[in-house]
This record gives structure tokens, C-alpha cells and sequence, in this order.
């Protein structure tokens, strides 16, 4: 079932991972997936799944792409486990080559068709299972294998070397101090209320999030504190690309530095699929039933901030705003009605978008397709016609995100469709409009 | 005996009973199956299955257009529940079934009046109908449609469509007869050896996603 040439995209973590296969190496890898790793949930999911199509609209590919039977949720688990089901695993190096291109590049896991299943059939689940395949079999696309590789030799997923990390946290401590003499960015403080961790993107090139989480926080009277040591990052594509060993320990660097540092929980910052990872699929890949320190979503603690008065606000954002729920915190947590509180708090005029909540439509960046990096890029963002219409409908000035990858793929699909629209964090607006003191 | 009443006989009577042991004891197999997979493999899956969450999620999902997707899809909705009633409902509640039933053990219950058993063959074989035609014309269901569904849709319909006619007794009686109770019975088999296993896994399926929603998730998946 392969592509047309012409849609053929070049990327050399496929292209030279399939040259490097072997016969051997796929049947042994198929064999120790479907024989070991996988049970109940792929046997029941494939051997319910009626083909009923009831899943084909739920997806923000299959309706960006002129309704493209290939790119329902069962259209990609056809060509994918089904097909392998179908050859009783006997399929060559190209077929795992496309396979891995449509798990990683055309599904964004978000679980968003589940959730419409009548069986509750996970499509996700299986195609998270073909990336592990995948994996395995060493096809993955380079970007993002290249972040699972940071994770691995670094602990972070963007190559930040240590000294990297403190030094751009006193960076912003000192910066920051400018506007409020007294602040610090506590490193290593052992016994404090909070951990708090972020993604590696944030010191690599968005730290001024640093920045306004330490001005909220300090401002707010928080007893927090930020580890010098790995485990700082939270994010983990290691989880999206199939590597479970990696991600595993990822998780486990990240709850015991909070362990280390004797806090009472962790916040973490505005990121969804590192929530995921920590909430979610990491710490039971490691065998925790829940997480070993209590850990929240900044939404939790933004709340919590607001409801408790720590936080007040001066005056309201004036500007129109809507707000773009992403899946690992909606879907995968629930936290859309404190979301809602906390935009509500901070905003004077905030317009639903249609479908919202658990229903949302996908960014399609999530799942680690934005990591998939450029040679990805249009196919993704011309994937998303549809959250494009549904934000224009809204007629906002601002999109407010609470999510890293959200963040990222919303901007693309700003540009590309040119919608007149800045996308946000939460953080953003709440520096802006809380009440500040006098210095 | 005339040949036909050996054949009948023999369909009615011992074949009958092999059916129903296939199914009973195909059933059994495939949910043991199913949960010494769990009980291998993924043993954790206990620790997250929630009764409340599996009852809402299944209540959800049971009942016509108490989920968003039932009311996105009216019309598939209403055809896909008469005709998974009708499939469970007119085995046990046709008269003629009771009646057979009741020759044969003396037991006898509630049956559904013959008219309205014609009026719900009728719609079951037209939402037969319109499965077929949604899998011949709607792309997205073409692509995934495979040629198992199309025997599948087969055997679900064939009892329907050889009970009507039978029941018409105009012509061919006794063969439609013999058809009907043999595609009863193919059906029956089929249910743990095809994907009808839905009809046995379902509950499984839905009540770990409404459970992961539910207790882990704290979201609706309705």
C-alpha cells in the first residue's frame, strides 16, 4: 500500500532506517511485540473493531484532507496493524517505512476517536504500538528520534547541557530581579512546597516562561524550588517514539529529583504531552499506579493560585480570547472547567470555540508529530484545515493554550491559514494582568 | 420419513444442540481467552477497572442518543439499534420459536405478536440493506471494509431474510425453513469465531475505556 511518489516525503531516519533493515530483524521484532508486549487490548481491539466507519469523522486529518478514507483512525490501523494481522507479520522493510510514517506523522494519538468508538475501540493504542514496532526496527523519523536521543545521553529532550540549565535560570532570576529586587529561582531548596519542572524547550528557547512562572510564583508567596540536577524536565518524546525503556527512565529522573529534594508535589508548566508521559503513561510503564510525589498541571495550580486570592488581578485582559483545549489535559485529565475558571478569572471576553472540552479537535502537533520536524511540516499543518475554521469562526484576537505543542503547531496553523490571531499561555496573560507590587 | 423430514430432523435436532454447545462453549473460550490474556500479559488493567466507570460508560453507550456520536449519526443510530434488538430479541420472543420451545421442553413465555415480528424483520433486513450500502458507497467505510464484513453481514441476515419467507408460505416453505434454522445456527457458531465476538467483547472494551476515563482520565467518553 504504498504512497504515490509524488507525496513521497524525504526523511533520512525512514529512508536510511529502512536501508539498514533486515527480514530477520522485523520478524524478530513483530514476533516480540505481538507475542510479548501486546495482550488483551490489541486482540480485543482488533478482533471488535466492526468497520463501521463511525470513527472517520472524529479526525481532524481525515476531515482536512477532503475526507480521505486512508486517513480515518480504522483507515490508519488498516494499513498499518491490520495489514500486519493480515500477513501474519510477514511484511518487508517498506512496509514498515510507511507504517512508521503514518503512526508518527498522521495520528496525533489524541484519543479523540476513542472516545467516539461505540466499542471504545483505541485506535491510538494501536498505532502507538506501530511506532514501537517501529522502534524497534530503528525507522523512526530523524527529528524526533533525535529528541528520544537527547533524552537518553542528556535527561532533557533538547540537549541542554547542565551548566546550560542553571546558568539560563540565573539568567532569568536576574532579569527578573530588575523587576522585583527580591525574587529568586530557589535551586535544589530541600523540603519545599513545590517542585517545579518544565520542558526542555523552555531554557533552550522560551525562557521567558521561566521568567513569568518565577514572577508569579514569587509574587504568589510560594515556597518552590527547581532542581539543578536531571530530572528537571518533564517532557518526553521518547514516550511518542516508541522507545519505553528511555521513557521510563525519563520518568523515573523526574519524580525522584523531586524525591531528592523532599517537596511535597510537583506543578508542572503548561505542557500537555508531558503531562501525559508523567501522569499517564510513563509512571505505569514503570509499574506506579499513581505517581509516587502528587504532581499538578499548571492549570491545577493556576486555579488554585486564583481561587485562594494568592494571585489578584488588576484588570481584566481586554482583548477577545478563545480557548484551545488540548487533549492530554482535557481528555486526558479532565481539567477543563478549571480551565475555564482560570481563563474567565484573568479574561473579560472569552468566546467557546465548537467542539470544545473533551471534544475538541486536535492541534495536530501533539503526539510527537511537530517533532517529526520540517519534513513533516505542511503535511501536518495542511492536516488542519479543520481547527483552522474553528478558530477563525470565533472571530478572537487571542488563542490561549495551555500546551507546549498546542503552542506550537496553533502558530503554524496562524500563519499558514493566516488567521488573525496570537496564540498564548496562560502565563502570559496572568503576567500581564495580575496586580503587581510596588517596588 | 420423507427425506425432508430426516433433513428437518436432523437440523432441528442434533445439529441444533452442536450449535448451541459451539456457542456456549465457544463464548466461554473466548472470554477465559481474553482474560487470562490480561491476567498474563497485562495484569495491571485490574487495577484500573472501575464498576461505576464501566457502568456509565456502557449505560452511555447502550441507550440511544445518550452519546454524542449516536446523536451525530441519527439515522445509522436508529439502524443500528432495531437491528441489534431485533437480532437479540427475535431468537427468544418469536411465537413460533416459543412454540417449538415449548413442544420440546413444556416451558413457555412472552411473545412478541406475529405482526409486529413481521414489521421488525422487515426493518432488520432494510438496515441490512443499509449496512450493505454504506459499505458499497461511503469511502471511508469502503477503505476499511475487508470481505469477512460482507459474510458477516450475510450471516446476521439470513436468518431474517429465510424466517420472512418462510413465514410467507407461498412458496419453497420447507426449504426457506431448512435455510432459516440452518443460517440461525451458522450464526450461532459464527458469534465467538468471527468478529460477532464484539457481541462478547463489547462490554469488555467499552468498560476499560469508561474506566480509564472515568478513574484516570476524569473525563466523559460519551
Amino acid at each position: 500500500m504504498a504512497e504515490p511518489a509524488k507525496n513521497r516525503i524525504i526523511d533520512e531516519g525512514l529512508d536510511t532506517g529502512k536501508e539498514r533493515l533486515t527480514q530477520e530483524r522485523i520478524d524478530k521484532v513483530i514476533n516480540q511485540v505481538l507475542s510479548g508486549e501486546t495482550g488483551a487490548r490489541l486482540k480485543a481491539y482488533m478482533d471488535t473493531c466492526v468497520h463501521c466507519g463511525l470513527c472517520s469523522e472524529t479526525c481532524p486529518y481525515y476531515l482536512s484532507y477532503g475526507r480521505d478514507p486512508k486517513l480515518s483512525p480504522a483507515g490508519k490501523v488498516r494499513r498499518t496493524m491490520g495489514e500486519i494481522l493480515k500477513r501474519k507479520g510477514k511484511v518487508d522493510p517498506d512496509f514498515i517505512r510507511q507504517a512508521s510514517e503514518v503512526a508518527s506523522t498522521e495520528c496525533n494519538v489524541c484519543k479523540r476517536c476513542a472516545m467516539y468508538c461505540p466499542f471504545g475501540v483505541d485506535s491510538a493504542y494501536i498505532l502507538l504500538v506501530i511506532r514501537r514496532i517501529c522502534h524497534l526496527c530503528g525507522v523512526t523519523p530523524l527529528y524526533i528520534q533525535d529528541t528520544a536521543h537527547s533524552h537518553s545521553v542528556t535527561q532533557n529532550q533538547m540537549w541542554v547541557k547542565e551548566d546550560e540549565w542553571i546558568d539560563t535560570l540565573q539568567w532569568q532570576e536576574e532579569d527578573a530581579r530588575e523587576e522585583l529586587p527580591d525574587l529568586r529561582i530557589p535551586l535544589d531548596k530541600e523540603g519545599a512546597d513545590f517542585m517545579y519542572s518544565v520542558i526542555g524547550p523552555e531554557p533552550k528557547f522560551l525562557a521567558g516562561l521561566l521568567y513569568q512562572a518565577a514572577y508569579i510564583f514569587n509574587v504568589a508567596g510560594c515556597d518552590w524550588t527547581m532542581p539543578s540536577m536531571p530530572g528537571w524536565d518533564n517532557s518526553d518524546m521518547a514516550m511518542f517514539t516508541g522507545d519505553n525503556e528511555i521513557m521510563g527512565r525519563n520518568k523515573k529522573f523526574h519524580y525522584e529529583a523531586a524525591q531528592k529534594l523532599k517537596v511535597k508535589r510537583i506543578v508542572m508548566g503548561e505542557c500537555g504531552h508531558a503531562f501525559r508521559s508523567v501522569y499517564d503513561v510513563g509512571n505505569r510503564w514503570l509499574a506506579w499506579a499513581n505517581p509516587p510525589v502528587p504532581m499538578v498541571h499548571a492549570i491545577d495550580f493556576y486555579h488554585e493560585l486564583l481561587s485562594t486570592g494568592k494571585i489578584k488581578i488588576k484588570e481584566k485582559y481586554k482583548k477577545s480570547v478563545t480557548i484551545h483545549d488540548p487533549c492530554n489535559v482535557i481528555r486526558g485529565r479532565g481539567l477543563h472547567d478549571k480551565l475555564r475558571y482560570v481563563i474567565h478569572e484573568l479574561c473579560e471576553n472569552v468566546i467557546e470555540m465548537h467542539p470544545n472540552r473533551e471534544h475538541n479537535y486536535c492541534c495536530n502537533a501533539g503526539g510527537g508529530v511537530i517533532n517529526c520536524g520540517p519534513p513533516f511540516k505542511n503535511k501536518r499543518v495542511m492536516g488542519n484545515k479543520v481547527k483552522a475554521k474553528q478558530c477563525a469562526d470565533t472571530g478572537a484576537e487571542i488563542l490561549i493554550t495551555p500546551c507546549h505543542n498546542c503552542h506550537s503547531g496553533m502558530e503554524d496553523i496562524v500563519l499558514y491559514y493566516k488567521l488573525d490571531m496570537h496564540v498564548k499561555f496562560i502565563s502570559d496573560i496572568m503576567y500581564e494582568v495580575m496586580e503587581k507590587p510596588e517596588v | 420419513m420423507s427425506n425432508f423430514d430426516m433433513l428437518y430432523n436432523f437440523i432441528s435436532g442434533p445439529l441444533f444442540i452442536v450449535a448451541v454447545i459451539v456457542f456456549i462453549g465457544g463464548s466461554i473460550y473466548k472470554i477465559h481467552q481474553l482474560i487470562s490474556l490480561v491476567n498474563q500479559k497485562e495484569k495491571f488493567i485490574w487495577r484500573y477497572m472501575s464498576w461505576k466507570y464501566s457502568i456509565r460508560s456502557i449505560l452511555h453507550w447502550i441507550i440511544p442518543f445518550a452519546s454524542t456520536n449516536w446523536r451525530k449519526r441519527s439515522f445509522m443510530t436508529i439502524m443500528t439499534f432495531i437491528f441489534h434488538m431485533g437480532l437479540v430479541c427475535m431468537p427468544f420472543f418469536l411465537a413460533a420459536h416459543v412454540i417449538l420451545i415449548n413442544e420440546a421442553f413444556g416451558v413457555s413465555w412472552w411473545t412478541i405478536p406475529d405482526g409486529t415480528a413481521d414489521v421488525i424483520t422487515v426493518i432488520v433486513i432494510i438496515a441490512c440493506v443499509f449496512f450493505l450500502l454504506r459499505r458499497l458507497i461511503l469511502r471511508d467505510v469502503r477503505f476499511i471494509t475487508t470481505p469477512s464484513d460482507y459474510a458477516l453481514l450475510t450471516i446476521a441476515a439470513a436468518p431474517f431474510i429465510t424466517g420472512f419467507l418462510a413465514d410467507q408460505q407461498c412458496c419453497y416453505y420447507r426449504f426457506w425453513l431448512i435455510l432459516h434454522i440452518l443460517s440461525g445456527e451458522i450464526m450461532l457458531m459464527a458469534i465467538p469465531f468471527t468478529r460477532l465476538t464484539h457481541m462478547l467483547y463489547a462490554v469488555f472494551t467499552r468498560a476499560y475505556l469508561g474506566s480509564e476515563f472515568g478513574g484516570v482520565r476524569h473525563a466523559r467518553d460519551w
